[in-house]
């Protein structure tokens, strides 16, 4: 395997998203809106909601259908602070991994369907790279810079939380065990989910745009955990993340192994 | 001649897409350090041609060897070996001249110590250097095909693969690649692979030709050769009268053995079918006829007429 080229290929196309409005302005203000903006705004909010509120006390039926360990965690918080530690710590978790799935979908989408829409890649397909190192090159032209954007976010996130949220908890209250694991297990899994949708799209589309937005598609699954966790169906402790996390990497690795497939040098050639 | 090693040869090689059969049993030799012209209509299969000996297209049928690899089976370390200017010059508009440069010249593994200066002998050998940081973008038509040339060659390759290197520029850019397209044959002793349907242009670089129809040769060796082929049908003499007699020299001209056709433009005469040894003949009989004439010029088959001739078409007159 040649890393070089792998790298060289990987450097490369980080260096032309930054240069593409298209693809950088999602990449920038999703999840500034979702890991600062949202979280601070909510967390402004916690401090003004009045404490006998009757969304407060719609929380009640929220915490009834809740699971014992998470219950723990919640033990001794007013309603102000419960308010915020539900919506900052667990209704927002899923949501989070909406960051990852789109960034990566979004620099495969430029990757392959871009490359073919700028006619730039038949002249990487006439270079040394062999045809796993050119899916492996890609891949990880997506993955990592859609981990390292997850990351950075969840950075964010923790500042935002935790310093608008300060006047109501006055502690340092996120992240906890569960976010790490979504952070550090679930969220890669979701940037391979995401990656592997934008190739397969890619694969079938001709412009960058169109590949953009139906891998956007992707993160409809996430729509619906978040609203599984809101109706009380589903609750993300630690094992529950992890579980999660098992799930995408196995539909990325399924995924994946069926996008090799596409990305064999012969096919990609034969539909320019 | 005949010693020369290949660079290319091919055994029947064909690649269909369903039902088009794209390269139809090609059967060819390219000798080491000559430009090898592939003439063809557009989707003749010139390109598709490119995209079978690079090794990034499996053939249907038939083996390729390109500089010793079975392209099938070594396509990666036979691509170390080539360099390719692909059809449109497919280079990322949104970096600069010296980044995509780079680029190309860490993926076809370029010593890393010598890449900086490779890039620089780049941009200076192909005229981009003062342009070098701008983004490929704004460059016209013509640098941004230097460009693709020198990202061709960055890896100094043993073999070019040039897919119509001069389409789309303006005479004096065509000029400046034919240039170098002659220099790296001539002086650096690479083979070059040109596929082009500029006749003149192959007329002038190419050593050898091979014409293409449908995926099939129908035609390969020296112009001279080619044109010896169809002499008979393509040789003619031009013939400049005076103004007040060209109808009546044209006249003349017709009905003399050897010719097979005259047709006039302006004051001159071109007498179809005749080759040198009519000259003789068609200057005594329109000097008896008292018909001025000011020049008379035998005119070889030209690459433009081979290839007319072979698909049975007609070249425009001149």
């Amino acid at each position: 395997m040649n890393w070089r080229a792998i790298w060289t290929l990987i450097t490369k196309d980080f260096r032309v998203v930054l240069r593409t409005k298209a693809v950088l302005i999602p990449l920038i203000i999703v999840p500034l809106i979702m890991q600062v903006i949202l979280p601070a705004g909510l967390a402004i909010g916690a401090y003004y909601i009045p404490t006998d509120s009757s969304d407060l006390q719609d929380l009640d039926t929220f915490l009834k259908a809740a699971p014992p360990t998470i219950l723990r965690d919640l033990q001794g918080l007013d309603d102000s602070q419960l308010f915020l530690v539900l919506m900052l710590v667990y209704f927002f978790a899923p949501l989070y991994l909406i960051v990852p799935m789109m960034v990566s979908s979004v620099f495969a989408a430029d990757s392959f369907a871009g490359e073919k829409e700028r006619k730039t890649l038949e002249a990487l397909l006439h270079t040394p790279l062999t045809d796993r190192e050119l899916v492996v090159g890609k891949m990880l032209a997506a993955w990592v810079p859609a981990v390292l954007v997850s990351v950075l976010s969840f950075a964010l996130y923790t500042v935002a939380a935790n310093a608008a949220g300060w006047p109501v908890m006055h502690r340092i209250f996120f992240p906890n065990l569960m976010w790490i694991v979504l952070v550090f297990w679930a969220a890669p899994a979701a940037s391979a989910v995401g990656l592997s949708a934008g190739v397969l799209v890619s694969s079938k589309v001709k412009t960058f745009q169109e590949a953009y937005q139906l891998s956007g598609l992707v993160v409809l699954p996430i729509v619906m955990l978040v609203l599984a966790q809101a109706s009380g169906v589903l609750f993300l402790g630690p094992f529950v993340a992890f579980m999660l996390g098992l799930v995408l990497w196995v539909i990325a690795l399924a995924l994946i192994a069926f996008a090799v497939g596409v990305l064999q040098r012969n096919e990609l050639i034969a539909k320019l | 001649m005949q010693d020369v090693p290949l660079a290319i040869s091919t055994e029947n090689l064909t690649r269909r897409f369903g039902d088009l059969i794209a390269v139809d049993a090609l059967t060819l030799n390219v000798r080491t350090g000559e430009v090898f012209g592939f003439l063809g209509h557009n989707g003749a299969g010139k390109t598709t041609t490119i995209r079978l000996l690079n090794g990034v297209l499996a053939p249907t049928a038939g083996k390729a060897s390109v500089l010793g690899c079975d392209p099938v089976t070594q396509g990666a370390v036979l691509r170390k070996r080539t360099g390719v200017l692909t059809e449109s010059p497919s280079l990322d508009e949104r970096l600069s001249a010296r980044e995509n440069l780079t680029f190309y010249a860490n993926l076809y593994d370029v010593p890393r110590d010598q890449v900086g200066k490779r890039v620089e002998e780049m941009l200076e050998s192909f005229e981009l250097e003062t342009r070098d940081t701008e983004k490929v973008g704004g460059y016209s038509k013509g640098m941004k095909q230097r460009l693709a040339l020198a990202r061709a060659l960055v890896h100094h390759p043993e073999l070019l693969f040039l897919d119509e290197p001069t389409s789309g520029l303006d005479p004096v850019a065509a000029r400046h690649v034919r240039d170098l397209i002659r220099k790296m044959s001539q002086e650096e002793g690479r083979t070059v692979f040109l596929c082009t349907h500029n006749l003149p242009e192959a007329q002038r670089l190419c050593d050898r030709v091979a014409v293409l129809e449908h995926g099939k040769l129908i035609a390969m060796g020296t112009p001279t050769e080619l044109g010896q082929q169809i002499v008979h049908t393509t040789q003619r003499v031009e013939i400049e009268v005076g103004h007040d007699t060209v109808h009546r020299a044209l006249d003349l001209v017709k009905t003399l053995p050897g010719v097979r056709d005259a047709i006039s433009e302006v004051d001159v005469i071109t007498a179809q079918g005749a080759g040198r040894e009519a000259i003789p003949g068609l200057i005594s009989a329109l000097a008896a006829a008292n018909v001025p004439i000011y020049r008379v010029t035998p005119q070889e088959p030209t690459l433009e007429d081979i290839y007319f001739a072979l698909h049975g078409e007609t070249p425009e007159a001149s």
